[in-house]
């Protein structure tokens, strides 16, 4: 029998193994060996995360933890961080979603990108970005965390910017790159903080210590809160989110595995992770909630107005993580992994599902141009149909569970955060039909020439969808919860990660006759939005307007998506060019630079008197003073 | 005895090649430098890792001076001098014979350079470090001056007019120091440390600033910087690769061992002046590194940034920034070594530096491609990179010593990405501009330098464990020193 050590360590070292084969042979791999490979070493590993999991579920709960320690990386001055992994229930549950998704959208990546040149180059890259995130995910401890965390930023960086001959896309991978960056700063002084404070950065360590702190400690407060920069730049979070919806410049299976399903995951894993630390920082907590509400609004409110069908989702994935910020932010951290883990199900499904559509209508995004697909595209049409509904929250599809509970817990901590959570998750269900009824149904509003061409896509495409579909539509049932006679089986299984925060939050349980009264007015009004999007975009057949012709102010603000970027732009990118410019011009060249040419002519001015020795040759000074020191020598060498 | 040899022996090999003038010039001095970088690694291995000055030779060089041709190498030291004996062969590989006119003097300059770099950091006494210290400056002159780019004699001169008006500085307070020494006067580095520590603070603090503006100019720190972006800039490729890779360090390794321990009063006086200027540096260069369209002008600056991160740490007094500046030291020289060869490859080939000029150049030489994102992620401190594990030690001590200065500190890590991957953005992607056009992948030479540097920026951001074990003691050793003035203070 291997030893779990072993296997532990395999887990991040085989997706590694894998792009280091690709990589170092980018040039010579065929296709069918590039996917063999990728595809292999992460599927290996998503089979350890099985056996690990099921390992785990064999341990007695309060021993639910493997711990290996592979070298020691950065140890010095009393300083430790440690190559280490941590198996726990919530890195494994993480596991288990990043190696089978990510299998998933790299089978799916072979139909995709058949036809590209730079094939090899993208699974290479696909493997790096599997296994950064599974050391963000493993590492037992903080400066780890924040490898996988900057690690996964490069292969976005990488990915968005996949197609390089195109400006646009590698500006949107630079600004992905320096908005994750400023994110990142905030989370590198919080860990450190976090050294000072504990003097380890281990999580073991930290949480051993944390249980000596009050609630409301301030130094607990600033840790807190500089971490929870860094999951706003990385799951982005209002006021740094903008990345994200330039980061579809990506191939579209990137877009699933990355900018959907993983990694903008990251800063809810580590808030979760950090689930004692936030419970010790009410003030942290509020901040999380309302960031949380503001972004799951706000994003919604963009998506019902664009018209490229993969900017929706993108809003819709920004409006979808706030929701889960929401229910960290109210304490329920097993409910927002719960949302997380329903998520990355039907918002990979949905992704991909636009991906197979763009695939087979030769590149084609704007749902202007779309319609009528339902008989060509059968699964995708299906499957696509699938992933809608479990986002949309009908039962008994996953996303109907776990947005559920995230409805309950909001409501119990107040009749305003849940209104706010309410709204946002209604105008999900609306467009998200919009967006269904614009792409299958209605008429078929794609060129002669587009339509000639449309097919299904391969088996390699289809499967991963029907894969996903088949989770989206059970998988909720990992969190039944009580009021419904389940087990909350997902619940359960974290509950030991969450045990250390449950103490000092008290939860504010529903009775099941109020949950079974918010469950029906939650449905009710959800088919009321579903109603409205077939009223409009079926029986209507209402086609949003084309590019350039005007809109009503509201409209025209909100399709512009607020005018942020432009904000930004004026207010912070501008700006800081403006003044670097000035610092160069005025106080480099005519300031600092000037003073020293002043003094140096004060002192040649000065100099004048010994004028006999300035020939004005500097080849001469240099030959006085070699001159000088070869005497020296030879002076000492007689001397001796 | 080994630290004489990596001494003289790049002395020896210099004088050869100016004197018989033979035909492979640059093959003789890449043999020579890799003796030479064998033997310091002879050094490495066989060094006792519990720490401690090694490798010693004292001997009295103007007795009746009380000067002593002393030196030696303790952790620290050893680090540096590896960095530059591993440095040179490539700096010698990375150079094309046939671009420079009489190229025995060249090779033989830059070998010169090197015995003055490793005296350096070896001297254990004051007036040895101080020949040192300006022999360093002939060669790296002549080679600016001689092979130099436009307005060459201008610049130059500007540089070592700077950098000697810094150096007299200092020999003004070793000699004070000097003076101050007990009965016939020595100016053996113990005796130095003495003498300094029992200045009153007044006194320390002049001497302090003597000292630091020397050290300043040559990092260069902010404010004294501004012979830096002209000269890196004018300076040919391998003398800019010398002066940033290698001669920067002089600066901060005076700091740490010139500096510190010889007037810890004004050092407790000053020093946190000196961190308030460094980190001024570092958000200060790296704006202008923003706006700036030539190439190798950009790096220039970020090296000032980068520098500036280093000598702030330096000075919180900490073991844990120091271990930092000193890991840091080693990174910085090989990213930059490497920036500034890729800079000179497309400089070559496009014949232009202009950022709004390139473009494309990935499609056509994507080997080049990859090793620049790579050491651009080195240079931006991406973890498992070399630049990580220093920058994150640096930012570390600068934290605990006051959040609002680490954070401050911590905009390279925000501005860093943002001048890199632009530059990189304009130079390499987008669609082949009419300069990519016969512009070729890398050469088996290139090969041959950039792989190396590749690796070693990974495995030092991988493992870095061997070399801060290497620094640690003395680290230690030097912070005892100042520990009971610390503690006086306190």
């Amino acid at each position: 029998m291997v030893s779990p050590d072993l296997l532990v360590s395999l887990v991040p070292l085989l997706p590694l193994l894998g792009f280091l084969l690709v990589a170092l042979n980018v040039k010579k791999l065929s296709h069918g060996v590039t996917s063999f490979i990728a595809c292999g070493s992460v599927l290996i590993s998503f089979f350890i995360s099985v056996y690990l999991f099921v390992v785990l579920q064999g341990l007695p709960e309060e021993q639910r933890f493997i711990n290996v320690t592979v070298f020691d990386w950065i140890s010095t001055a009393g300083f430790s961080a440690p190559f280490s992994f941590l198996i726990d229930p919530l890195s494994s549950l993480m596991l288990l979603i990043i190696t089978g998704v990510g299998f998933l959208i790299h089978v799916y990546s072979i139909g995709y990108m058949h036809d590209d040149e730079g094939f090899n180059r993208f699974f290479s890259y696909l493997n790096l970005f599997v296994f950064f995130m599974l050391l963000l995910i493993m590492g037992s401890n903080y400066l780890l965390m924040f490898v996988g965390w900057e690690g996964v930023g490069l292969c976005s960086y990488l990915l968005i910017g996949f197609w390089f001959k195109n400006q646009n896309y590698n500006s949107a991978a630079n600004k992905a790159f320096i908005m994750n960056r400023i994110g990142d700063l905030g989370l590198i002084l919080g860990v450190v903080l976090i050294f000072v404070q504990f003097g380890s950065i281990q999580y073991a360590d930290v949480l051993a210590k944390a249980s000596a702190y009050s609630v409301g400690s301030e130094a607990i407060t600033l840790i807190t809160i500089l971490l929870f920069v860094g999951a706003m730049g990385k799951s982005a979070q209002i006021p740094l989110y903008t990345w994200l919806p330039d980061a579809m410049a990506g191939p579209t299976p990137v877009s699933a595995l990355i900018h959907a399903a993983t990694m903008v995951t990251a800063g809810i894993y580590m808030v979760a992770r950090n689930n004692v630390l936030y419970a010790l920082s009410p003030a942290s907590m509020n901040l999380i909630l309302v960031v949380g509400l503001a972004t799951a609004l706000f994003a919604a409110t963009i998506a019902l107005t664009q018209n490229d069908i993969k900017k929706v989702l993108a809003y819709s994935t920004v409006s979808q993580l706030g929701l889960i910020f929401v229910a960290l932010g109210v304490g329920a951290f097993s409910s927002g992994i719960f949302h997380m883990a329903t998520h990355a199900f039907f918002k990979a499904l949905l992704f991909l599902g636009a991906g197979s559509v763009i695939h087979a209508l030769g590149g084609e995004q704007d749902i202007r141009n779309m319609g009528g697909l339902r008989k060509y595209l059968p699964v995708t049409f299906f499957t696509f149909l699938i992933g809608t509904l479990a986002i949309s929250g009908i039962p008994p599809f996953a996303g109907f569970f776990s947005k559920d509970e995230i409805l309950a817990h909001a409501f119990a901590d107040g009749f305003a955060v849940w209104l706010i959570a309410l709204i946002a998750s209604l105008l999900t269900s609306f467009y998200m039909f919009r967006l269904f009824f614009l792409t299958f149904s209605g008429k078929e509003r794609a060129s002669h020439e587009v339509m000639h061409h449309i097919h299904e896509s391969p088996k390699s495409i289809t499967i991963p969808l029907i894969v996903l579909a088949i989770l989206s539509a059970v998988g909720g049932f990992m969190g039944v919860p009580e009021a419904l006679h389940g087990s909350n089986w997902l619940g359960e299984f974290l509950s030991p990660v969450f045990a250390p925060s449950a103490s000092l939050l008290e939860l504010h349980h529903l009775d099941h006759a109020t949950e079974y009264v918010l469950m029906a007015v939650v449905i009710g009004l959800t088919l009321v939005m579903i109603a409205a999007a077939y009223f409009m975009y079926v029986s209507k057949n209402t086609v949003p307007v084309k590019e350039g012709q005007a809109l009503n102010g509201i409209h025209q603000l909100v399709y512009n998506k607020y005018y942020i970027d432009e904000l930004y732009n004026a207010v912070v990118v501008k700006p800081l060019y403006w003044i670097s410019g000035k610092l160069e011009t005025v106080v480099e060249k005519s300031g600092i630079d000037k003073l020293v040419h002043l003094s140096g002519s004060a002192v040649v001015e000065g100099g004048k008197a010994t004028r006999w020795l300035q020939t004005g040759n500097i080849g001469f000074y240099i030959f006085a003073m070699v001159i000088s020191i070869v005497a020296l020598l030879a002076w000492v060498m007689i001397n001796h | 005895m080994l630290t004489t040899f990596l001494i003289f022996f790049p002395l020896l090999a210099a004088l050869l090649l100016f004197a018989f003038r033979p035909q492979s010039a640059k093959a003789i001095a890449l043999g020579a430098s890799i003796v030479e970088f064998s033997v310091s690694l002879i050094g490495v291995f066989t060094f006792d890792k519990t720490g401690g000055a090694q490798f010693m030779v004292n001997v009295p060089w103007i007795a009746s001076a009380g000067i002593h041709f002393a030196v030696g190498m303790d952790g620290i030291s050893l680090l540096l001098v590896l960095l530059t004996t591993l440095l040179v062969p490539f700096i010698i590989l990375s150079s094309v014979e046939s671009r420079y006119d009489k190229p025995h003097t060249f090779f033989g300059l830059i070998l010169m350079m090197q015995m003055a770099l490793v005296g350096v950091f070896t001297a254990a006494d004051g007036f040895l470090f101080y020949i040192f210290w300006e022999l360093a400056l002939i060669p790296i002159y002549f080679i600016c001056l001689i092979w130099g780019g436009d307005n060459r004699g201008k610049i130059t001169f500007k540089f070592f007019v700077y950098t000697l008006a810094g150096s007299l500085f200092m020999l003004v307070a070793l000699v004070y120091l000097y003076l101050q020494t007990p009965g016939s006067h020595s100016f053996d580095i113990s005796a130095l440390y003495a003498a300094g520590k029992a200045l009153p603070a007044s006194a320390q603090s002049i001497i302090f600033w003597g000292l630091f503006v020397a050290f300043a100019i040559k990092m260069p720190v902010f404010p004294f910087h501004t012979w830096q972006p002209d000269t890196y800039t004018v300076a040919p490729t391998q003398g800019t690769m010398l002066l940033s890779g290698i001669m920067l360090k002089m600066g901060i390794y005076g700091v740490i061992r010139w500096l510190v321990p010889v007037v810890p009063l004004g050092v407790a006086e000053w020093g946190s002046t000196a961190l308030i200027l460094s980190v001024i540096g570092i958000v200060y260069a790296s704006c202008i590194a923003l706006v700036q369209k030539d190439l190798k002008r950009l790096i220039a600056y970020s090296s000032i940034a980068h520098v500036g991160l280093i000598a702030a740490g330096t000075f919180t007094l900490s073991k844990i920034g120091i271990q930092g500046a000193v890991i840091q030291m080693l990174s910085h020289g090989i990213i930059v070594f490497a920036l500034f060869f890729i800079v000179d490859i497309i400089a070559e080939r496009a014949k232009t530096r202009s950022l709004s000029e390139l473009g494309g150049i990935r499609n056509v030489a994507p080997i080049l491609a990859t090793v620049f994102i790579i050491v651009m992620l080195g240079s931006v401190a991406l973890p498992l990179t070399s630049g990580f594990v220093g920058e994150f030690l640096l930012i570390n001590s600068l934290v605990h010593y006051q959040i609002w200065i680490g954070a401050v500190a911590g905009l390279t890590m925000i501005l860093g990405a943002v001048y890199m991957l632009t530059a990189f953005q304009k130079a390499m992607s987008g669609e082949v501009s009419y300069l990519a056009t016969g512009f070729t992948d890398l050469t088996w030479n290139e090969k041959m330098v950039l792989y190396p540097i590749v690796v070693l920026i990974i495995a030092i951001g991988v493992y870095p464990a061997p070399l801060l074990a290497i620094s640690e003691p003395a680290v230690n050793d030097l912070l005892l020193i100042i520990s009971d003035v610390t503690a006086q203070i306190k």
